[in-house]
C-alpha cells in the first residue's frame, strides 16, 4: 500500500522534473498576479502591509487552481490513469498520492516564494514567518480539495474555468484562516487561533477528500 | 422493505403522481402568496424603527430560508442517489437546483434593497450576506458542472458528489465567515437585537414562507417531469406522451 503511494508520488515528481516549463509557468503566474496589485492600488507601504497577506493568499489559490486543471488530465489522455485505476491498488491511495505530489511540486514553491512577495508588500519579519507557516499548513488544503475538482472536471470542455467555479467557494475557510493568521500577527494578536483552525481544516480535508476524489475519478472514467 | 411508496421511485409512476400534484401546489403557492402579501402590505403595522422599508422581509426571509433548505434537500437526494443508485433522486436534485439558485439570488437582491435605507449601503461584508453569496456561488458551481457534462449518468454522479462536498463545507464556511467578520468589523448593525416582532408580522412571514415552499415544490415537480420525459424518451410510455401533445 505504502509502496504504491510512494510510487505514485515519485512518478509525478519525475514527470514534473522533466517538464520544468510547466512548473515555472505556475510559479511565475503566482509572482505576476501578486505584483499587479501594488500597480493597481498604489505603492503606499502602510496599505500594502494591510492587504499583503490577502493578496498573496488569493494569488496562491489561483496559482494552484491553474496547475490543478492538469492534475489528472495528462494521465487520462495517454490512458495511464485508466490502467492505474484498473490495478488492484486502492484508488483512494492514487488520489491521495496525486494530491500529495501536487502539493510537493506546486505548494512548497509557493511558500518559498512568499517571503520575497511579503517584503514587496512591506510586511514585518514576524508576519512573513507567519505567512510562510500559514501557507505550509494551508497549501495541502488547496491540493487536496482541488484534486476533487480536477477529478470531477476530467476531460470536460472548459475544464480549467469550470474547476475554478467549483472549487474557489470551497477554499474560503483556508483563505480566511490563512490570511487571517497573518493579519492577526500584524495586529499583535497572535496567530495561533487562526493557524489551529487552519490545521483542523487541513486534517479534515486530508481525511475526506481522497475518498471523494477517488469516487469522482471512477465516475469520470467509466 | 416492501412499502407501497417505493413504487414512486420509478420515473413512470412518479411522472403521473407529479402531474397530479403540481396543480395543488401551484394553486396553493398562488393563494398563499396573495394572503401573505395582503398581510404584508395592509395588516402588518409599520415598524417603529425601520418604517415601511422593513416590509421587504416578507420576501427576503422566506427566500433566504428556502435557499438554504433547498441545498439541504439537494444534498439529501444526492446522498440517496449515490447510496441506492436511484435515478429519480438525481433527477430531483437537478430539478431543485435552479429554484434554489433563484431564491439565493432573490435573498441577496432583496437584502440589498433593505440594506440601502437601513444601513446606508447596498452591500456590506456582513457574515450572513457573505455566506449567502458563497451559497449562491456553490449553486452556480454545481449547475455549471451539470451543464458541462453531456452524459447524464456521469453528470448525475459528479453533481451529487460536488453537492455533498459542498454540504460538508457549508457549516465550515459559515463559521469561518463569521469568525472573519468579527475580526474585521465589529460595528455593523445587527438584526439580532431588534425588538420582538408584532404577531401579524410573524404570521405574514410564515404565510409567505409556506408560499415559497409550495412554489419550490411546484416548480421542481414541473422541472423533474421535463427531465423524466427527456431521459425516458426512448421508452414506450414517454413516447406516447410526447406524441400525444
Amino acid at each position: 500500500m505504502l509502496r504504491f503511494l510512494t510510487a505514485v508520488i515519485r512518478r509525478d515528481l519525475k514527470l514534473a522534473a522533466r517538464r520544468r516549463g510547466d512548473w515555472l509557468t505556475s510559479q511565475f503566474f503566482f509572482v505576476m498576479v501578486v505584483s499587479m496589485f501594488p500597480l493597481g492600488i498604489g505603492p503606499d507601504p502602510a496599505m500594502l502591509a494591510k492587504v499583503g497577506a490577502g493578496v498573496v493568499w488569493v494569488a496562491a489559490l489561483l496559482a494552484s487552481l491553474l496547475s490543478l486543471s492538469r492534475l489528472f488530465a495528462d494521465d487520462h489522455r495517454d490512458g495511464s490513469l485508466e490502467q492505474m485505476l484498473l490495478s488492484p491498488n486502492p484508488p483512494v491511495l492514487l488520489a491521495l498520492g496525486k494530491a500529495l505530489a501536487h502539493w510537493l511540486i506546486y505548494g512548497i514553491p509557493l511558500l518559498l516564494i512568499a517571503p520575497i512577495l511579503g517584503v514587496q508588500f512591506a510586511l514585518p519579519a514576524d508576519a512573513i514567518a507567519v505567512l510562510m507557516l500559514s501557507l505550509l499548513i494551508g497549501s495541502p488544503v488547496l491540493s487536496l480539495l482541488g484534486s476533487v475538482g480536477a477529478a470531477l472536471t476530467l476531460g470536460l470542455r472548459g475544464g480549467g474555468v469550470l474547476l475554478t467555479l467549483l472549487i474557489l467557494p470551497l477554499y474560503v475557510p483556508a483563505l480566511i484562516f490563512g490570511a487571517g493568521a497573518v493579519d492577526a500577527a500584524v495586529a499583535g494578536l497572535g496567530a495561533e487561533a487562526n493557524l489551529s483552525l487552519l490545521a483542523a481544516f487541513m486534517v479534515m480535508t486530508l481525511l475526506v477528500s481522497p475518498w471523494v476524489a477517488a469516487a469522482a475519478l471512477r465516475v469520470s472514467i467509466e | 422493505m416492501n412499502l407501497a411508496i417505493f413504487k414512486y421511485a420509478a420515473p413512470m409512476t412518479f411522472y403521473r403522481l407529479a402531474g397530479r400534484m403540481i396543480p395543488w401546489f401551484a394553486w396553493g403557492a398562488g393563494i398563499l402568496t396573495a394572503i401573505g402579501l395582503y398581510i404584508a402590505f395592509f395588516v402588518a403595522p409599520t415598524d417603529f424603527q425601520q418604517g415601511e422599508a422593513y416590509r421587504v422581509i416578507f420576501i427576503h426571509v422566506p427566500a433566504a430560508w428556502m435557499s438554504m433548505f433547498i441545498y439541504l434537500v439537494m444534498a439529501f437526494w444526492s446522498a440517496v442517489g449515490l447510496a441506492w443508485n436511484t435515478r429519480l433522486s438525481f433527477m430531483m436534485a437537478r430539478a431543485l437546483a435552479p429554484t434554489g439558485m433563484v431564491f439565493a439570488f432573490l435573498s441577496l437582491w432583496t437584502g440589498a434593497l433593505w440594506g440601502k435605507p437601513m444601513w446606508g449601503a447596498w452591500w456590506v461584508w456582513d457574515a450572513r450576506l457573505t455566506s449567502s453569496l458563497i451559497l449562491l456561488f456553490l449553486y452556480v458551481g454545481i449547475m455549471s458542472l451539470w451543464s458541462a457534462i453531456d452524459d447524464p449518468r456521469r453528470g448525475d454522479r459528479a453533481g451529487a458528489l460536488l453537492t455533498l462536498v459542498g454540504a460538508i463545507n457549508v457549516p465550515i464556511i459559515y463559521f469561518s465567515v463569521q469568525w472573519w467578520n468579527t475580526l474585521h468589523q465589529g460595528a455593523t448593525i445587527s438584526m439580532t437585537k431588534a425588538p420582538s416582532m408584532a404577531a401579524t408580522m410573524l404570521i405574514g412571514m410564515l404565510v409567505m414562507a409556506f408560499a415559497a415552499w409550495f412554489y419550490a415544490i411546484a416548480t421542481s415537480l414541473v422541472r423533474v417531469r421535463g427531465i423524466i420525459l427527456e431521459r425516458e424518451r426512448h421508452t414506450e410510455w414517454a413516447a406516447e406522451i410526447l406524441e400525444g401533445k
